[in-house]
């Protein structure tokens, strides 16, 4: 268990969300896999404020404000995929009580 | 003593990080390979869990339980709730025609993060104040510390690490309070506005 496997994990983690929003027609899906790609910033923006020196270890007020600042935007990160999650469901119901489709190839009003 | 010391050297804990890296991985997988919309879902779940597991083992119990209460407990329930509710479940997720490009963007994405996570020479904290790293600490602050001083940060460090839910609740309130209060504007307009998008007329 070391920096470098936690970053690993992260790299893959987004690759995996990356993949299934591209590839999958589905929008239910490919909001799925925006939420796979938030886990994984989250983890490499904790992992990297776990064990990386911070530019300053030592600042005015101590070292706790520099060693957690992974950890309040990870709270930040989590806050507004909620908010993105919430607003991305109520377009696709909206979307779909309007074209009877889910599928983000189908959405294309707005294509010239 | 190190930062965190009594999680790091333990075997124990090394197996128990690879078992949940590798089922979050897993599940992540099965979340964008199966074609069924429902167990997609659950194992999306699975892996969120998996993530919670991780915060865990990174010393961010505040994290873990927020990732349990909103990821587990909210945003999946939402996402069964849009799954339910339109019926194009049957037909389950094809694929687009990006599908071989995404493919190969997603393998050169984790290969180039894997070389360069795996390169970087990283200033460790464990090195930065370990057993003989105070030379190092003297280096990043710029001006040269005493014994006293690498010692009273030692301390501190290790202070910090063994319950970080009160510093994390003093950061938020005290220093970020300001993207605090502003979240949760963002909060209500995301809510006023999905409101908005679903009314029935």
């Amino acid at each position: 268990m070391s920096l470098e496997s936690f970053l690993i994990v992260g790299a893959v983690l987004f690759a995996i969300g990356l993949y299934g929003a591209l590839s999958n027609r589905n929008a239910i899906t490919v909001l799925m896999s925006l939420e796979l790609m938030f886990n994984a910033v989250n983890i490499t923006a904790v992992a990297l404020s776990r064990y990386v020196v911070p530019a300053r270890l030592v600042s005015d007020d101590g070292v706790v404000p520099l060693l957690l600042t992974g950890q309040v935007f990870a709270v930040f990160i989590i806050t507004v995929a909620a908010a993105e999650v919430a607003l991305g469901v109520a377009i696709v119901i909206a979307i779909y009580r309007n074209r009877e489709t889910v599928f983000v190839t189908d959405a294309t009003q707005m294509r010239h | 003593m190190t930062p965190g010391a009594g999680t790091e050297s333990h075997i124990a804990v090394d197996v128990a990080f690879w078992i949940v890296a590798v089922s979050t991985i897993v599940a992540a997988i099965m979340v964008v390979h199966l074609r069924d919309l429902f167990r997609a879902a659950m194992f999306l779940v699975v892996s969120f869990l998996g993530v919670a597991a991780m915060f865990v083992l990174l010393r961010a119990e505040f994290l873990a339980v927020v990732q349990i209460l909103i990821y587990v407990g909210a945003i999946s329930v939402l996402i069964l709730f849009a799954i339910l509710m339109t019926k194009d479940v049957e037909r389950g997720s094809p694929y687009n025609r990006l599908r071989l490009p995404a493919g190969v963007l997603a393998a050169l994405f984790v290969l180039a993060a894997s070389f360069v996570a795996v390169t970087t020479e990283w200033r460790l904290i464990d090195d930065a104040i370990g057993e003989g790293g105070s030379g190092e600490l003297v280096r990043i602050t710029g001006e040269p510390l005493d014994p006293d001083g690498v010692e009273e940060v030692k301390a501190e460090v290790s202070d910090v690490y063994s319950n970080t839910i009160p510093k994390v609740a003093e950061l938020l309130l005290r220093d970020y309070v300001l993207a605090f209060e502003v979240a949760s504007v963002l909060l209500l307009a995301a809510v006023i506005g999905s409101l908005v998008l679903v009314r029935q007329r």
